[in-house]
C-alpha cells in the first residue's frame, strides 16, 4: 500500500496553499484521513479521559442502527410479499425488474424478502449519501473547513424515516434541503438547532405528501383494487378505527407490531430492534438515558390522561400506552432522534423536560390533530425548537439557587 | 435628478430594503404570495397608498400637532387603503376577493407607518413622495421574486400560465407543497435575506 501513501503525498502541494487545487483542499483532505491517520496526531495524555471524537460516535450510533436497518430490508420485502401473496401486483419499476432477474420469486421466506427490501432500501441509501455528501463538501469548501463525519448518522436515519416508495429525486431534493437548511446555514455540525434528518423528512411530508403519508406508499406493491387488503400504517388504521381496527389486527398484533413486522416507514417499525439500539448508545453514553426515560413518562402519563378522558367522537382517545409506543415512529425517533445530542437539551434536567414534553407531544398530537396520525416527527422537531430555552431556564435556576445558598451562609 | 431624490427613490431597493433589510411587512408578504398575479396587484396597491400617504402627509407636517400626530397619520393612511380596496373590487373583483382581508391590512403595514413617521414628518413633499415609491418598490421586488417562485414550483405556472406541466394533468412537474403553504414563503424570504447579507456585508449586524 506504499505507492497509495506516496501517491497523496505527492499530490499534496497542488491542494495546499498556493497549489493550483487549493479550493479543493477540504475534499484531498478527507480522502487522505479517511485511507490513513493524520500525520498530525495528538502525542501524550491530552485527553483528560477518553479519546472519544466525533468519529467513534458517529460510528457507535450507526453500529446501534445497523439491526435496524437489515430489519428494514427484510420488513419491506416481506410486506410486499404480503400483499403481494394477497393478490397485489408487483410494482411495474426497475426494482422489481431487477429482482426477477437476480432469479428470485415473490415469497414470503427470508432471503428472497431480504434481497427485495435491500433493492429498495439501498438505492434510497445511496442517494441520500450522495446529495448529502455533496452539500457537506460544497460547504466546506465555501466554509474553508475540513469536510467531517456529522452527516454520517443523518444520511443513516433519513432513509429509516421514509418509506419504501418515495421516489429518488424526492430523497435528494429532501436530503440536500436538510442538510442545507436544517444544518449548513446554522454553521454546521454541531451548531444545528434542529435534527438535520427530521428537517428533511418534514419537508418531504409537508411538499410532496402524496408519496409519504398516507395509505399507499409503505408497501412495495400495487395493491388497488385488492379487496379486503390494505396498506395504511397499524397507526394511521388506529386513527380512523380506534381501538376496534387493532383489535381486528388479531390477537398476535402487539407482538407482531413490537418485532415490527408491519407496514410503515422502512426503519421505524421495530421497537425490539429500537431498544437494542438505545442499549447501545446508553451504554456508551452516547445517547442520555434521562431523555428517553423521561420520553417515556411522558407517553405514558398524556396517554393515561387521555384514556381517562375519553371520547365519543374520536377514537384515538382509548388508545392505551403499550400500543403508543409499538406503533408508528415512537421507538425510533425516542431512540435516535429526541436523543442527537446537538439539538436535544444539554443539562441533566433540561433532558428530563424536554424529553417528557416531546412524549406529551407526540400522545397529543397523534391523538387530537386530526390532519396527520404521526406526531413523533412534528412533536421532536417542537421541542428541538424549545431545547435551549429549556436549558436557559435550568442555568439560572441552579446560579439562582447558588446565590441563594451564597447569601445564607455570608 | 437631484441626490437626494435619488437616495430617496432607489435606496429602499437594495440597500435598505424594507424587507429584506429591516424585516418588515412580514406578514402580507407571506399571505399574498402564492400567486404571482395576488402578488402584482397587492405590489400595486402598497406602492399607490405608500406614495400618496407619504404625499399627504409631509404636506401637512408642519400642521400636525406631535402628540397626535399618528393619530392623523392613521386617518390619512386608512383612508387612502379604503379608496384602493374599493377601486380593486371595482375593476379587479376576483384578484380582490384572493387578497380578502390583506389590502384592508395595509393599514397596519409596518413599512406605510414606519415610513410616514420616519420620513414624511420630517422632509419635504417631492422627497417624501419619492420616498414613498420607493420603498413601495422595494416591498414590491420582494413579493414579486417570492411570488415568482412559490406560483413555479408550488404550482408549475407563472401569472396563471402552464410553464411546467403537472404529473395530474399528464405533465411531468411534481408540485412542491410546502411552497403553497406559508413556511415556504418563509424560507424564500430568509434565503433572500441570507443572499443580500452575503452581497452587502454591510447590512449584517453584530
Amino acid at each position: 500500500m506504499r505507492f497509495l501513501r506516496t501517491f497523496l503525498d505527492k499530490q499534496a502541494p497542488l491542494f495546499e496553499e498556493g497549489g493550483k487545487l487549493e479550493k479543493l483542499f477540504p475534499l484531498w483532505e478527507a480522502t487522505d484521513t479517511l485511507l490513513y491517520s493524520p500525520s498530525s496526531v495528538s502525542k501524550g495524555t491530552i485527553h483528560v479521559r477518553d479519546g472519544l471524537d466525533l468519529k467513534r460516535m458517529m460510528g457507535i450510533v450507526v453500529f446501534g442502527l445497523l439491526p435496524i436497518v437489515f430489519m428494514a430490508m427484510l420488513n419491506v420485502g416481506r410486506q410486499a410479499h404480503l400483499a403481494i401473496a394477497a393478490g397485489a401486483t408487483p410494482l411495474e419499476n426497475w426494482q422489481t425488474g431487477l429482482f426477477q432477474a437476480m432469479g428470485f420469486q415473490f415469497t414470503n421466506a427470508l432471503w428472497p424478502n431480504f434481497v427485495h427490501g435491500a433493492i429498495y432500501f439501498l438505492p434510497i441509501f445511496i442517494t441520500c449519501f450522495a446529495a448529502g455528501g455533496a452539500i457537506e463538501v460544497w460547504f466546506s469548501i465555501v466554509r474553508k473547513h475540513e469536510v467531517n463525519e456529522g452527516f454520517f448518522v443523518t444520511g443513516f436515519l433519513l432513509p429509516l424515516t421514509l418509506p419504501p416508495t418515495i421516489p429518488l429525486w424526492q430523497v435528494a431534493l429532501g436530503t440536500a434541503f436538510g442538510v442545507f437548511i436544517g444544518k449548513e446555514i446554522f454553521g454546521g455540525t454541531g451548531m444545528n438547532v434542529f435534527n438535520p434528518a427530521l428537517v428533511s423528512r418534514a419537508f418531504l411530508f409537508f411538499a410532496y405528501p402524496a408519496q409519504i403519508s398516507g395509505d399507499a406508499p409503505w408497501i412495495a406493491a400495487n395493491f388497488a383494487g385488492v379487496d379486503g387488503f390494505s396498506g395504511a400504517t397499524w397507526l394511521s388504521r388506529a386513527a380512523t378505527g380506534g381501538m376496534e381496527a387493532i383489535n381486528n389486527l388479531g390477537a398476535d398484533a402487539w407482538r407482531q407490531a413490537f418485532i415490527g413486522f408491519m407496514p410503515g416507514s422502512m426503519g421505524e417499525t421495530s421497537t425490539l430492534l429500537c431498544i437494542v439500539g438505545a442499549l447501545v448508545i446508553v451504554a456508551t453514553q452516547i445517547g442520555s438515558w434521562r431523555t428517553i426515560v423521561g420520553l417515556t413518562l411522558g407517553t405514558f402519563a398524556m396517554s393515561f390522561v387521555l384514556n381517562q378522558v375519553g371520547s365519543d367522537t374520536n377514537a384515538m382517545f382509548a388508545l392505551p400506552f403499550h400500543w403508543h409506543i409499538v406503533l408508528g415512529g415512537w421507538a425510533f425517533g425516542t431512540v435516535f432522534m429526541a436523543t442527537d445530542p446537538v439539538s436535544s437539551s444539554f443539562t441533566d434536567k433540561g433532558k428530563w423536560i424536554y424529553g417528557f414534553m416531546t412524549g406529551v407531544l407526540v400522545v397529543l398530537a397523534r391523538v387530537v390533530n386530526p390532519a396527520y396520525p404521526e406526531g413523533m416527527m412534528l412533536a421532536i422537531l417542537f421541542m428541538n425548537m424549545f431545547a435551549p430555552l429549556i436549558d436557559h431556564f435550568v442555568v439560572q435556576a441552579n446560579i439562582k439557587r447558588r446565590a441563594a445558598r451564597h447569601e445564607a451562609v455570608q | 435628478m437631484k441626490a437626494a431624490h435619488k437616495k430617496a427613490l432607489f435606496d429602499p431597493l437594495f440597500n435598505d430594503n424594507p424587507i429584506a433589510a429591516q424585516v418588515l411587512g412580514i406578514c402580507s408578504a407571506l399571505a399574498v404570495t402564492t400567486k404571482l398575479e395576488t402578488s402584482v396587484v397587492m405590489s400595486l396597491a402598497v406602492i399607490a397608498v405608500m406614495a400618496l400617504s407619504n404625499l399627504s402627509i409631509s404636506v401637512i407636517r408642519n400642521w400636525i400637532p406631535p402628540s397626535i400626530r399618528i393619530i392623523v397619520q392613521l386617518t390619512i393612511i386608512a383612508s387612502l387603503v379604503i379608496v384602493t380596496d374599493q377601486i380593486l373590487q371595482a375593476f379587479v373583483f376576483d384578484i380582490s376577493k384572493q387578497l380578502s382581508v390583506f389590502v384592508g391590512l395595509i393599514i397596519t403595514n409596518c413599512i406605510v407607518m414606519g415610513r410616514a413617521e420616519a420620513f414624511a414628518m420630517q422632509n419635504p413633499p417631492v422627497d417624501s413622495f419619492l420616498d414613498g415609491i420607493g420603498n413601495g418598490l422595494g416591498y414590491s421586488l420582494i413579493l414579486l421574486i417570492v411570488g415568482f417562485f412559490r406560483e413555479l414550483l408550488g404550482a408549475g405556472k407563472l401569472y396563471g400560465y402552464s410553464v411546467m406541466p403537472l404529473v395530474t394533468e399528464g405533465g411531468w412537474y411534481q408540485p412542491n407543497g410546502l411552497m403553497v403553504l406559508a413556511p415556504g414563503a418563509f424560507f424564500l424570504i430568509g434565503i433572500l435575506i441570507w443572499v443580500l447579507r452575503n452581497y452587502k456585508p454591510e447590512l449584517r449586524e453584530n
